[in-house]
């Protein structure tokens, strides 16, 4: 498929989702609401994984510090409820941003496994401010997010609130991909296919990791700030290790260095995590046991079947198509 | 604040860092030798606990119960080594992503067999009582995870350094490639160190149930500490995994103890400031 299709293809899927999920029931966009908050998260991971090579074990970190930063500006400060919603945006994409600015220098000159731990380690730090600074995070109870905000548009309804999430998944997606198509985004590719070389060819791959880390962390704490809404509570658990550990696994799922396939992994894991949990008590062994053939099977992850078909049919060439991405 | 707190904190911190070391050495050693990190490592940490659970409720024997959990886990990590992490060649991205998996399939099995509630492991009498010295209690039970892993360290150390496989070993985690040219199976290498990685975590588990106790989460719980033991020390070293153990058991002691609001804090941000200093750990080898 040439990039032009693939383009069309999502858009179109989109606008097929717009008009279905509404129509779908409330607790279909309830689920789609929280699967879209995520998968903006995991997109995140996604530019840092699937485009620098660099697998992040921490990005609960950045999620989790624009999650807290709404909570308490709302319940505190009565701030972020109207039209100031929009600052709180800013702010929390801002404070994600200077969080991972600060937590990069530790991070980005790491490479392979030492980053995945690093990342960890920070992601773990934050954990504990959040566990125990009971002052400003009020501890293991959480803070409540009771009020959705209004400036017009009134955010407690559930529709309307799905488009506002939908509309930032999409903005935050055709970024995403306006980013990594440019020059920008080739280096990070080249970075994560040979470091070595991209630096000998004059890059400064450090810095070029460094700001992508940044980017990551800024869209963290976006998807932070809608899953406070979302959610309606902002606790440790909201930071705890396995927020990270799913964000990366949606990324793998779907399939690293394609953007929608983190939406698509957090799509599968929301569905048959909150889906197939009412109707098989086993459910968590399917999602663990797709995960583990999609590693076996699919380095490529779900978005790398047509390309496995394709290597079926012609057994002889195109395997150049699936080299997977190297650490 | 006397002199006595600051002994029982020490010696609260050592005993915990015993405990720690059980499951960093083995998540060390494996790092040394096949490149990855197991996230699955706290897996096998709460598997032990519960193996051992099982044991003892069928035969009573907590004596018994030790040996066998962590032999059963060490079975359970060979296979996985054998079955889904060996087949992928080297690939140290996709199978550190692969044992996430295996940690949440583990999750989700020990939910099923042992129910959701919490549980202690209660040693024998013999360990419950304490022991007086210059009118400090130390709890036998401390001591004995002391002695525990001071015996263990020192008997892998021997091993590591005075027999053949040992060096075989260390050849390994110097150098694979080398290694594979020299005549060294890296293949039966790699199986052995998993299995005694996973071996040494559910040991750690048995004994850590006498007083973290065994319950679901406890393994994403646990995992981060042991991530930090293998991060301050240095990955694939031994001596690393003993002193980063220590630091991480004191660190997290004192800083309860001392600052409540920032106890965790007060764990990672030490391991990310030596990491910034030296990013291999303190032993760590490039």
């Amino acid at each position: 498929m040439s990039q032009r299709a693939k383009v069309i293809t999502v858009v179109a899927v989109l606008l097929a989702l717009a008009y279905i999920i509404p129509h779908s029931g409330p607790y279909v966009m309830l689920l789609a609401t929280r699967a879209l908050v995520f998968a903006i998260l995991a997109m995140s991971v996604d530019l840092l994984l699937g485009f620098a090579g660099m697998a992040s074990l921490g990005q609960a970190a950045y999620f989790s510090v624009g999650a807290y930063l709404t909570a308490i500006l709302a319940t505190k400060y009565q701030f972020g409820l109207g039209w100031d919603f929009w600052l709180v945006v800013v702010l929390a994409m801002l404070l994600g941003a200077a969080t991972a600015a600060f937590f990069g220098l530790f991070a980005v000159r790491a490479s392979g496994v030492y980053f995945l731990m690093i990342t960890l380690a920070l992601g773990q730090c934050v954990w504990g401010l959040a566990y125990r600074w009971n002052s400003l995070t009020n501890g293991d109870n959480g803070i409540n997010v009771s009020t959705r905000p209004n400036f017009g548009f009134d955010l407690s309804n559930e529709q309307t609130f799905f488009f506002l999430v939908f509309a930032f998944f999409s903005v935050t997606l055709a970024a995403l991909y306006v980013l990594v198509r440019s020059p920008f985004g080739r280096s990070l590719e080249g970075i994560r296919e040979r470091e070595l070389r991209m630096k000998i060819l004059g890059y400064n791959t450090w810095l070029h990791k460094y700001i992508a880390f940044i980017i990551a962390g800024a869209i963290g704490g976006l998807s932070g700030v809608l899953w406070a809404f979302t959610n309606g509570l902002v606790s440790p658990d909201t930071v705890v290790l396995t927020t990270s550990v799913d964000a990366l696994l949606m990324v793998v799922l779907g399939g690293a260095g394609t953007l929608v396939g983190g939406a698509i992994g957090s799509a599968i894991v929301f569905g048959l995590r909150e889906y197939l949990s009412t109707l098989v008590p086993w459910w968590q062994y399917v999602l663990g046991g797709v995960y583990v053939l999609t590693i076996l099977y699919l380095p490529m992850g779900l978005m790398g079947i047509p390309a496995r078909l394709r290597q079926w049919r012609a057994p002889a060439s195109g395997s150049s198509e699936l080299a997977p991405a190297e650490s | 604040m006397n002199a006595q707190f600051w002994l029982i904190q020490a010696f609260n911190g050592v005993s915990y860092g015993a405990l720690l070391f059980l499951l960093g050495a083995g998540l060390s050693l494996i790092f040394g030798v096949m490149r990855i990190v197991n996230l699955a490592h706290g897996a096998y940490f709460l598997w032990g606990g519960y193996i051992a659970l099982s044991v003892i409720w069928a035969t009573g024997s907590w004596a018994l119960s030790l040996p066998l959990a962590a032999l059963a886990v060490a079975v359970l990590g060979l296979l996985m080594e054998r079955l889904f992490l060996r087949p992928l060649g080297f690939d140290p991205l996709r199978q550190v992503l692969l044992t996430v998996g295996f940690a949440y399939l583990f999750q989700q099995g020990a939910l099923d067999i042992w129910g959701g509630n919490n549980f202690e492991i209660d040693p024998p009498d013999v360990l419950e009582h304490s022991v007086t010295v210059g009118g400090v209690y130390f709890p036998l039970y401390r001591v004995f995870m002391i002695a525990t892993a001071l015996v263990i360290g020192i008997a892998i150390w021997l091993a590591m350094e005075k027999t053949r496989i040992g060096a075989a070993v260390r050849a390994t985690v110097d150098d694979a490639q080398m290694a594979r040219g020299v005549g060294i199976d890296t293949n039966r290498i790699s199986m052995l160190i998993f299995a005694l990685g996973a071996f040494l975590a559910a040991l750690g588990g048995v004994i850590g149930g006498g007083f973290l106790g065994v319950y679901p989460g406890l393994d994403f719980e646990i995992l981060p500490l042991a991530f930090a033991v293998v991060i301050i020390g240095g990955m694939g070293s031994l001596g690393g995994a003993a002193i980063g153990a220590m630091l991480v058991g004191l660190a997290d002691n004192f800083g309860k103890a001392l600052f409540p609001e920032l106890s965790y804090f007060t764990l990672y941000a030490p391991m990310v400031l030596i990491l910034a200093i030296r990013p291999t750990g303190l032993f760590g080898r490039e």
